[in-house]
């Protein structure tokens, strides 16, 4: 494999924190023979493996596909989420990416919506809440009609499916200055809204959604364009255009009853 | 113990309408009353929990991950198959029928198949409305591709990530009920043990996985969609902490587990590179649509650039085998074709475990953005982890652990052997005999999710126990909750106190999955497997004298789940290869070096014996010291009469 | 109650009224810098315009009263906006990098109460005349201005107050688009044309000024119409000289 001969050592600086109590602190590890075509996450691994056998902690953090769609993983590395490398998550990268005796910093997505669990996990439940909050079409099972009756032009499904490509993992909001979630529910919002079968909700859907977002505590969108260019799945910020026109139509100029549709959550 | 598959009888198209109509329903006043744990929430999970709460059973959902949204369902690429015959090339019903039937080589039952089939329609429809974006032509119309050694185009895609938007979709449904009150989620727990009170399952032990607390969870009914068992092979393309440990637990309890042989290997995964390697990546099947498998003809070409070597000296070994299938043979064809060119040494890159799946040709037929167009995003992966350019150079691939076929034994009901436990998706081993084909399993999981348990579950709901289960639910104190709670308790205590603490959960793993590649994988022979078999004990029990545990159990400890999955392989493993050994055939996802065709133009292929073998091997477990016993439930086939699979 | 008034209830609405008082302003910005252009084509021109606003009491305070209340909104939810910000992320990363964040967008909660201070000073100076020249003429709008920007380092604050509006401006004319959802794939890239093209018009009117009378340069208009008028006191008379040339 292309430039799998020569190993490389690093030193980590790696977030550590035993639960959300803790106060958390960094410590530094060495990752020694680290090869190129190694994935960052087996990296770690092998940090870990050596942890272990020493009787220390491993370092603890969220994976699980490691093809990157699942959108478990994700941490901050020298500041950028994901890492260096655009159109990646953390269990995409790989390590030649750095270069030996490379110097890296791990930290946690920060976010008081995100409580961090231990080490690198955070506790991103506030998304699920989002989603429940309005992000879905409802349709009771069995009750659907034939599918080619929906006719949707190409270009609809192909923008929907840009913003249904979002996998969750939270980059955007680790990226923003802001610690916003204006990406994350924009995306979803966008999704629905450019499907014929996500209009009947259409308005009441983006109420709620934005209004569960300010009240899990995410911070606003300044469009800076961060979470654009942390996001693994490259969703464009013109799903947060998107939302914002949406949202003030739904609150200025969409029948009454879905004006206060979302409030209480 | 005798195995009743209560497959219905009679008219094949009409047996799905007549079992519903016989089954009794749950008063709609009466819903609410009872209580349904649902764990996983994967494609079956999530539509289970979402559709049984929508018909208004009270739910409680549990997935490992931190949001149900991230099982593993949500990595298939490729996509859904069913039987809407858009494409007016000849599908119907019968034919996604009869094709899976003789795919999954004649080892599944024929009335859950054609089940299958007729729901596959009504899968579209639903998450069409659902608002999946898939893929649509310029007139607006649902697109549709072919797949996996289908010669018609049936499957519905959602670019290569269709697993994800279907799974979006229910886990959003989910996520409905949920706010609406119907679901309750509990996510990071893992489930560790099943409750069963008088002869019934009655409930769940889980590991809330960020304190450690152990929690008793009890119901009505339970359902386990919690996945295959592919990493007990420690490498597969299976997500890192998909496991055997609710399946396994609940076969201890008494549910008998089918098949566990039935492995499938996928042929299109990027080769392994390392020791340190983690898992393996698939890429699409849909590749194969456009991509041209070859390995040098002389062994000493192995070695040199691909673009050096003349058209001549390829073998371009699938289109030479298989004319009429050529490279869209089915999975297991492609996957031993791959595995004979590299045992003969002809096998390129590093180690010779790979084949080259080149796209020069279609790159000159269609144009590079065509290709681009097409497989982009897959092109992209490849590049991110092999740091080689697909449009440039052929791309690698090799065969690596995908799906198991296997599981859970449930009848047509979808309970397993132990009432009131009923087993969906990937977990049970129902609809795909030996083997699965492509764009097979998203269909199977909404199938049995959306359609098939929220009907069955209602009789069993309405006819156990007086049609007032829930009158009778224990308690979160009943004496055996309490019981099997400590018992998990216990166990976790041993792995976190070994006699000699030296060996990590990994490293364990690691050594497994080997053996069982080795042993077990692609190729199986009575001796290799008799090895394994010997190996298997003592490697258990080093793992219980040396695990390495840090930390303690009342906090969130990776290593310790690591180690409790770890352990459930380990027993697990043996099982695989007893049924292995047992099944003197070869047929499917199993094949046994020793029944090959030995004459004639299918020389080489995989050689059924229908006359022993044509039956369910369903294994019931009878104590840890003694053997598990076998039990057969027969399989008919009155529709697909039984032939020898031919693609050439 | 007009549901618009229930807007500021969500962080989505607060940000929709800091980018309809930013439009205000905006629009303010451009007809002051045109108006006070007035001062190239000599002082007649200039103080007739500005009697000319002071005469129509309904424009000129219909104008003051919705920019001073745009301008109070605007303030006034940025910065709750903001506090809600600095909430979202009470631990901040040791390490932190930027991608597409440029200096203008990092910058608005810099650039934003720089310019409020501006705003005061400028209000002092000009329009109340606390003006450091001691000189200050409620008429001639044109000397005011003229004796002021020879000194250089008042001319200098503008200068540096009009780069700040620049980074301000930048950042938020594009913004404004983003936050009211005016967006389309096909016109989405001249947003940021538009907001640049549109910062360099205001900020270059607007610096403009200062910069040309602390240069000495006098336009053909100016001269004409100063030559009856005494020069003023404290302006080099060798200045005048180089430009005469």
């Amino acid at each position: 494999m292309a430039g799998d001969a020569k190993t490389m050592n690093l030193r980590l600086h790696v977030w550590r924190q035993t639960s959300v109590k803790d106060e958390g602190r960094f410590e530094e590890y060495a990752a020694k023979g680290v090869s190129p075509g190694m994935s960052f996450l087996e990296m770690l691994d092998v940090v870990n493996e050596e942890l272990i056998t020493t009787g220390k902690q491993p370092l603890a953090f969220d994976h699980d596909c490691r093809e990157g769609i699942c959108g478990a993983c994700g941490v901050m590395i020298n500041g950028n989420a994901h890492g260096p490398q655009g159109a990646t998550t953390t269990c995409q990268l790989h390590m030649r990416s750095f270069s030996d005796g490379d110097e890296l910093w791990i930290e946690p997505w920060r976010a008081r919506a995100f409580p961090v669990l231990r080490d690198l996990m955070v506790d991103r439940s506030a998304f699920d809440r989002i989603i429940a909050a309005g992000g879905y079409a409802s349709v009771r099972t069995g009750s659907a009609r034939d599918a080619n009756e929906i006719l949707i032009p190409k270009q609809n499904a192909d923008s929907a499916m840009d913003a249904a490509a979002c996998i969750g993992c939270a980059a955007c909001v680790a990226a923003c200055p802001n610690a916003s979630a204006a990406l994350f529910t924009a995306a979803k919002v966008t999704h629905l809204a450019e499907l014929p079968q996500g209009q009947p909700e259409r308005m009441r859907r983006v109420v709620r959604m934005v209004d569960q977002m300010d009240i899990e505590g995410f911070g606003h969108c300044t469009n800076h364009r961060e979470c654009e260019a942390a996001c693994p799945k490259q969703i464009s910020v013109a799903v947060i255009a998107q939302m914002n026109r949406d949202y003030l139509r739904a609150k200025l100029i969409a029948p009454a009853d879905n004006e206060n549709a979302g409030s209480g959550g | 113990m005798e195995l009743k598959s209560n497959a219905p009888t009679g008219p094949i198209e009409t047996r799905w309408d007549r079992h519903r109509f016989g089954m009794k329903l749950v008063n709609p006043a009466n819903k609410r009353k009872y209580k349904v744990i649902v764990v996983g929430t994967g494609l079956a999970g999530a539509s289970a929990a979402a559709t049984l709460a929508e018909l208004g059973y009270n739910v409680d959902a549990f997935c490992y991950q931190d949001s149900p949204r991230r099982a593993h369902s949500i990595a298939a690429q490729g996509g859904i198959n069913a039987a809407k015959n858009y494409q007016n090339d000849g599908d119907s019903i019968y034919r996604l029928f009869y094709d899976t039937v003789k795919g999954g080589d004649f080892r599944a039952r024929e009335s859950n198949v054609y089940r299958l089939a007729q729901i596959s329609v009504q899968i579209i429809d639903q998450c069409v409305a659902q608002g999946v974006p898939f893929a649509r032509e310029y007139s607006g119309l649902l697109d549709n591709r072919s797949f996996g050694g289908s010669q018609v185009s049936r499957t519905f895609y959602a670019r290569g990530q269709t697993g994800q938007q279907l799974l979006l979709g229910a886990y959003q449904a989910l996520e409905k009920m949920i706010d609406a009150g119907g679901v309750k989620m509990f996510p990071r727990r893992e489930m560790l043990d099943l409750i069963v009170v008088d002869g019934r399952a009655r409930g769940i032990v889980t590991r809330n996985m960020v304190d450690g607390t152990m929690e008793i969870h009890m119901a009505d009914a339970v359902c386990l969609a919690t996945g295959g068992y592919g990493n007990v092979f420690y490498l597969s393309t299976n997500a890192k902490g998909c496991n055997v440990t609710a399946s396994w637990r609940a076969h201890r309890r008494g549910a008998l587990f089918a098949n566990p042989c039935y492995t499938q290997i996928h042929p299109t995964c990027i080769p392994v590179h390392g020791d340190y390697q983690s898992k393996l990546t698939l890429m699409s099947e849909s590749l194969r649509n456009d991509g041209r498998v070859w390995v040098p003809k002389n062994k000493d070409d192995v070695g040199k650039k691909p673009g050096s070597i003349p058209e001549e000296d390829r073998d371009y070994y699938l289109e030479r085998m298989y004319p009429s299938f050529g490279n869209l043979a089915p999975r297991d064809i492609s996957s031993r074709g791959a595995k004979t060119v590299c045992d003969e040494g002809r096998g390129v890159g590093p180690g010779g475990l790979g084949v080259y799946l080149d796209f020069a040709d279609a790159i000159k037929r269609v144009g590079k953005a065509k290709i681009a167009e097409r497989y982009g995003n897959l092109f992209e992966m490849y590049e991110q982890i092999t740091a080689e350019n697909p449009y440039e150079v052929p791309m690698r691939i090799y065969p690596a652990v995908h799906y198991t076929m296997g599981g859970l034994w449930v009848d047509y009901n979808l309970q397993s052997t132990i009432p009131g436990l009923f087993v969906l998706g990937e977990a049970n081993f129902s609809d795909h005999g030996a083997n699965r084909l492509g764009a097979s399993a998203l269909m199977q999981g909404l199938a049995d999710g959306y359609f098939v348990i929220p009907a069955t579950i209602g009789n069993y709901l309405a006819s156990e126990g007086g049609g007032k289960l829930y009158e009778k639910r224990p308690g979160v104190d009943h004496a055996e909750a309490i019981k099997v709670r400590d018992e998990v308790s216990a166990r976790l205590d041993k792995l976190l106190h070994s006699k000699k603490p030296t060996r990590t959960p990994a490293s364990f793993h690691r050594e497994l999955g080997k053996l069982l590649w080795d042993n077990c994988g692609m190729g199986r022979t009575a001796k290799r497997l008799e090895a394994a078999l010997a190996r298997i004990p003592a490697l258990r029990q080093e793992f219980w004298d040396t695990i390495l545990v840090p930390g303690t159990g009342e906090e969130l400890n990776q290593t310790l789940e690591h180690a409790g999955r770890v352990a459930d392989f380990l027993e697990f493993a043996e099982l695989l290869c007893k049924d292995a050994l047992h099944r003197e055939e070869s047929c499917g996802g199993h094949f046994r070096e020793e029944h090959q065709v030995e004459e004639g133009p299918e020389k080489g292929e995989a050689q059924r014996n229908d006359e022993l073998f044509q039956y369910v091997a369903a294994w019931e477990w009878k104590g840890a010291d003694a053997p598990q016993v076998l039990h057969k439930e027969a399989l008919d086939f009155e529709h697909v009469k039984p032939s020898q699979r031919s693609y050439k | 109650m007009p549901r618009v008034l229930l807007l500021h209830q969500t962080s989505l609405g607060k940000k929709a009224i800091v980018a309809v008082t930013g439009v205000v302003m905006f629009g303010f910005l451009t007809g002051h810098m045109l108006g006070n252009l007035q001062v190239f084509r000599g002082p007649e021109a200039l103080n007739h315009y500005a009697a000319l606003l002071k005469a129509t009491a309904p424009l000129l305070w219909g104008t003051r009263i919705v920019v001073l209340t745009s301008v109070i909104a605007h303030i006034y939810f940025s910065m709750m906006l903001a506090a809600q910000s600095g909430d979202a992320r009470p631990t901040p990363y040791a390490k932190r990098e930027n991608n597409t964040a440029n200096l203008a967008s990092m910058s608005m909660r810099l650039s934003g109460p720089t310019l409020g201070l501006f705003i005061v000073y400028h209000l002092l100076h000009l329009t109340l005349g606390f003006s450091p020249t001691g000189v200050h003429s409620e008429t001639d709008v044109y000397a005011n201005v003229m004796s002021s920007f020879s000194i250089w380092w008042l001319a200098a604050i503008y200068i540096v107050a009009q780069l700040m509006l620049g980074l301000h401006l930048f950042h938020g004319a594009w913004s404004f688009f983003q936050t009211l959802g005016l967006n389309h794939p096909r016109y989405n890239a001249l947003r940021r044309y538009f907001a640049a093209g549109i910062t360099l018009l205001i900020v270059g009117g607007n610096i403009l000024i200062p910069s040309v009378i602390l240069s000495g340069y006098r336009t053909q208009a100016q001269l004409d119409a100063e030559t009856p008028a005494a020069p003023a006191d404290d302006a080099p008379v060798e200045a005048r000289n180089i430009v005469v040339e």
